[in-house]
């Protein structure tokens, strides 16, 4: 198929960026979306110009690099997958496709449609953790049994990517879908109970400080995230945050 | 050529880790704040690693090229993590695993390495678990386990089909935990472009900074290379894009002895090639062996008919089914190791019986454990008489929560269903046994220099367990690393900060800037990618799954000719002093082009087939591996002397002396 794709180009983080048109042919329906942007690199290599660079790394929808928002949803048109995970068979012939890097006042653009995603890890770096020593001297792993459906909701929130399709998808730019997602992840173990806390007054600051805004209560998120992390964390987080403010 | 110590201790097999750790010198606290520490890659090795010796006192600086540590591709790890805790009560243990593990690997690894590594891999487990890793748990609110490749024992953690990200999102929080102390810094999107030693020993690296396009010069007293495997030499593979061997071939150009290069695993279960265009390869995981059947058509007509797309898997009767791995395996079955999977897929395709387009694919079938499973829940939850559809439908949810995750990639991918209609699976690259050989503290022959997880070659001998890297990785960098290179600090207790103003990393920084500037400048003819893929063509072709003298031959000298070629004629747009994916891709294509010709070479000198490596010459009637102990009972250590082919061997003689050497059957 036959492809027009407007793709935003700047050239470094302090440089003003604009929309420039391609157009591509010979696309097959069984390439992803990542594969169609090599073949537009290798074209522009070819030409002596400069390659569209964007994140990526797996390609299989696990490492949470590839960050595209594709005609204004993040991660494009197909629910719970990533960028490397959408294929070409989404689009027809003719289209025209509009990439840009996730658009968030925390999430400066480095180059092209490469965003700085390090806020995130910030926020983690903010007792995103539990403080228990590395070195071995811990109790039998079966000693504390935990439920199956605790342990399986903590799983579910753990399985963040960390991509940031939830902050684009926010008309306020929010982080409260991620931050929740890992203090749902501990709040439901036992482990992490001793620190709960101090863990979510923690990384709830550190979220604001990092520029992310307030959570609009539309949902956006959660239709967006590849992972399908559910809003139920946002509520735990908000009584996680309460139970911890009040003490 | 000459013999490697191996520096195994002395002492009863049992017994040999913990009198070593009794042995050892210890840095006291307050000197561990006056030694840094630099590790290189942040995946389960060099995250869990750097977290460790972070807490234990010394200044920690780590590299990755990926814009966090949380992202490197030991997040891509689906099946599981291995380790001897017997909650089964199916008579595992840590002489069973270290036996599994030798055997699987052909009797090609090290035993004390190997038992070291099934002694520890119990704790890893407890650690995890305390650092809050959700594990998949039973009604009871145990921990669940499930079976994998070339076992007996169900003895595999997991946490769906993700096991790799909660583990690797474990040793990020417990860097992150470093990080809030400022015991770590964390230097991302930062490439090594080389190691620098001063009076011998590894005392820092070159780094560039991949976003500004910076030189930099990083000093330490010590550097980890946890910069993982070298699969993406094939260009296809199930690596992440960014994985390459700089870190390692670096290393290996400086002094570092590169170990046993062909050994590489080609992994049974993946999503089959679909064009020319391919970027990767995906990998379905080994856990879906437990439950799914392999076969092709028993008729030439029906492969043939299928292949048309005149006749779907499902008319096929069963008796027209050839489920060859429980034909030819009946002890293992679907669940032989990997490399007795691949090879076996290969030769029913080879003989015809493929069934995509391409004929490289067998099938993976889940219909009969849909069944069961369904028939199971139905009877548990009284239904005694229960129809197809509630039968299926029962099952259907049981398979989905198992692997839930990998049937939607599947279905992402391939465009089909694979709860209706078999999966379509082939062999690819996935995991290289072979890497920068290590003795027994896990450092390299360049003193200072360790390597850990796959960027090693330690414990896997010539073929990998299921789920055996991820134990082997947390091993390393949680419970081995932290020990052994204690032992070589104590010795740098008065060295003091290491300058980097010397000489030393004057004349390494200018041999990064020259090379970069060499690639920024060549003809311009052909882009990296032009030359990755033929590269990776020549690797699968004739360095793949079976190899013999003469392609491998052919390889050697087709790969220096395509490396002569790269050099004069590769075009890389852009600046150096920018973001510059072009050139990134440039500098690891550079170093696959020189690995991929000591790869043939050392595949050439091994004249016996064992594990991943099978040569055509040499295999018994019925087309399994023939091994060859009195000639090639060893680990082959190649030592940098220019030209990748002219390397010189090293051999360590593996003893064994516990384990009795038997051809390996899993019959």
């Amino acid at each position: 198929m036959k492809l027009t794709l407007k793709i935003w180009r700047q050239e470094n983080a302090t440089a003003k960026g604009k929309m420039v048109d391609y157009t591509i042919d010979g696309i097959d329906g069984d390439m992803s979306f990542l594969e169609m942007l090599d073949v537009l690199n290798e074209e522009l290599v070819n030409k002596g110009e400069q390659p569209v660079e964007f994140d990526h790394d797996c390609r299989e929808g696990i490492c949470g690099s590839c960050s595209l928002q594709i005609n204004g949803e993040p991660h494009g048109p197909d629910k719970l997958i990533t960028t490397c995970q959408l294929h070409m068979r989404t689009f027809k012939d003719g289209d025209t496709i509009v990439i840009e890097p996730f658009r968030a006042k925390a999430f400066p653009v480095i180059k092209d449609l490469i965003v700085d995603r390090t806020a995130f890890d910030r926020i983690q770096q903010a007792y995103g953790y539990i403080s228990v020593n590395t070195s071995g001297n811990t109790i039998d792993a079966n000693t504390i049994p935990i439920e199956k459906e605790k342990a399986d909701d903590s799983f579910n929130a753990a399985t963040c990517i960390g991509c940031g399709a939830c902050v684009a998808a926010c008309k306020n730019a929010s982080a409260m879908l991620f931050t929740s997602a890992k203090v749902s992840q501990f709040a439901l173990l036992p482990q992490g109970e001793v620190e709960a806390d101090r863990r979510v007054l923690a990384m709830v600051e550190q979220m604001d400080q990092e520029g992310f805004g307030n959570c609009t209560n539309t949902g956006a998120c959660e239709i967006e995230c590849p992972k399908g992390i559910s809003l139920e964390n946002i509520a735990r987080m908000n009584r996680e945050y309460l139970k911890a403010s009040v003490k | 050529m000459s013999i490697l110590d191996s520096k195994i201790p002395k002492g009863p097999l049992e017994d040999k880790w913990s009198n070593y750790k009794n042995d050892i010198n210890l840095v006291n606290p307050a000197n561990k704040r006056n030694i840094d520490v630099i590790v290189i890659g942040t995946g389960l090795a060099g995250g869990s690693a750097a977290a460790t010796l972070a807490e234990l006192g010394y200044n920690v600086k780590t590299f990755c090229y990926q814009d966090s540590p949380r992202r490197a591709h030991s997040i891509a790890a689906q099946g599981g993590i291995n380790a001897a805790k017997n909650y089964q009560g199916d008579g595992d243990s840590s002489y069973r695993l270290f036996y599994d593990t030798i055997k699987g690997g052909d009797y090609r690894s090290r035993e004390g390495n190997v038992y070291r590594l099934a002694e520890v891999s119990g704790n890893i487990i407890d650690q995890c678990v305390a650092q809050g890793v959700p594990f998949a748990r039973e009604y009871g609110g145990m921990l669940d386990n499930r079976s994998f490749g070339g076992v007996l024992v169900s003895r595999t953690f997991y946490a769906k089909g993700q096991t790799g990200q909660q583990l690797l999102l474990g040793a990020y929080s417990a860097m992150n935990r470093q990080i809030n102390r400022g015991k770590i810094q964390a230097f991302n999107r930062h490439e090594m472009m080389d190691v620098v030693l001063v009076g011998g020993k590894a005392r820092g690296i070159i780094a560039r900074d991949m976003v500004t396009g910076a030189i930099e010069r990083h000093s330490a007293h010590a550097v980890v290379l946890a910069s993982g495997g070298y699969g993406n030499v094939f260009f296809l593979s199930t690596n992440a894009m960014g994985s390459n061997v700089m870190a390692a071939w670096r290393a290996h150009r400086r002094g570092a002895y590169f170990a046993n290069p062909c050994y590489t695993q080609i992994h049974p279960t993946c999503i089959p090639v679909s064009g020319d265009h391919q970027s990767k390869l995906t990998l379905m995981s080994e856990s879906l062996r437990n439950d799914g059947r392999i076969w092709v058509p028993k008729k030439l007509e029906d492969a043939e008919a299928i292949r048309a797309g005149k006749k779907k898997p499902t008319d096929l009767a069963e008796e027209d089914r050839d489920y060859y791995l429980e034909r030819r395996y009946p002890a293992f079955g679907n669940l032989v190791p990997r490399d007795v999977a691949s090879r076996a897929a290969k030769e029913r395709c080879d003989a015809g019986f493929g069934v995509n387009k391409t004929g490289e694919a067998v099938y993976l079938d889940f219909a009969s454990a849909i069944e069961r499973y369904g028939k199971e829940k139905a009877f548990t939850s009284g239904h005694k008489n229960p129809s197809k559809e509630e039968v299926y439908k029962l099952g259907k949810d049981v398979v989905e929560s198992k692997y839930g995750n990998l049937f939607q990639m599947y279905e992402k991918i391939v465009d089909q269903n694979p709860y209706k209609t078999p999966m379509m699976i082939y062999p690819a690259v996935h995991y290289t046994m072979g890497g920068l050989w290590v003795d027994y503290n896990l450092q390299t022959t360049i003193p200072g220099c360790y390597a850990a997880g796959e960027a090693n070659f330690s414990d896997h001998g010539a073929n990998r367990l299921g789920a055996s890297a991820l134990m082997q990785g947390l091993a390393d960098g949680y419970f081995v690393l932290p020990y052994t290179i204690g032992d070589y600090l104590s010795k740098d207790i008065r060295t003091g900060k290491i300058p980097t103003d010397t000489s030393e990393f004057d004349s390494a920084e200018k041999e990064v800037t020259d090379r970069i500037n060499k690639l920024m400048n060549a003809g311009g003819q052909h882009s990296v990618d032009f030359y990755h893929k033929k590269l990776g063509k020549i690797m699968w072709n004739k360095c793949g799954m079976s190899r013999n003298a003469v392609e491998l031959k052919e390889a050697i000298n087709e790969i220096a000719e395509l490396r002569e070629d790269f050099w004069k004629n590769v075009k890389v747009p852009g600046t150096a002093d920018t973001k510059n994916a072009e050139l990134e891709k440039a500098g690891r294509v550079a170093d696959f082009l020189e690995l991929g010709e000591l790869f043939a070479k050392d595949a050439l000198h091994r004249e016996e087939s064992c594990g991943g490596h099978f040569r055509e010459e040499y295999q018994t009637p019925d087309g399994e591996a023939l091994r060859d102990d009195e000639n090639f009972k060893y680990a082959a250590a190649w030592e940098y002397t220019g030209k990748p082919s002219d390397a010189i061997l090293h051999k360590e003689e593996l003893i064994f002396e516990n384990i009795e050497l038997k051809t390996r059957s899993y019959k």
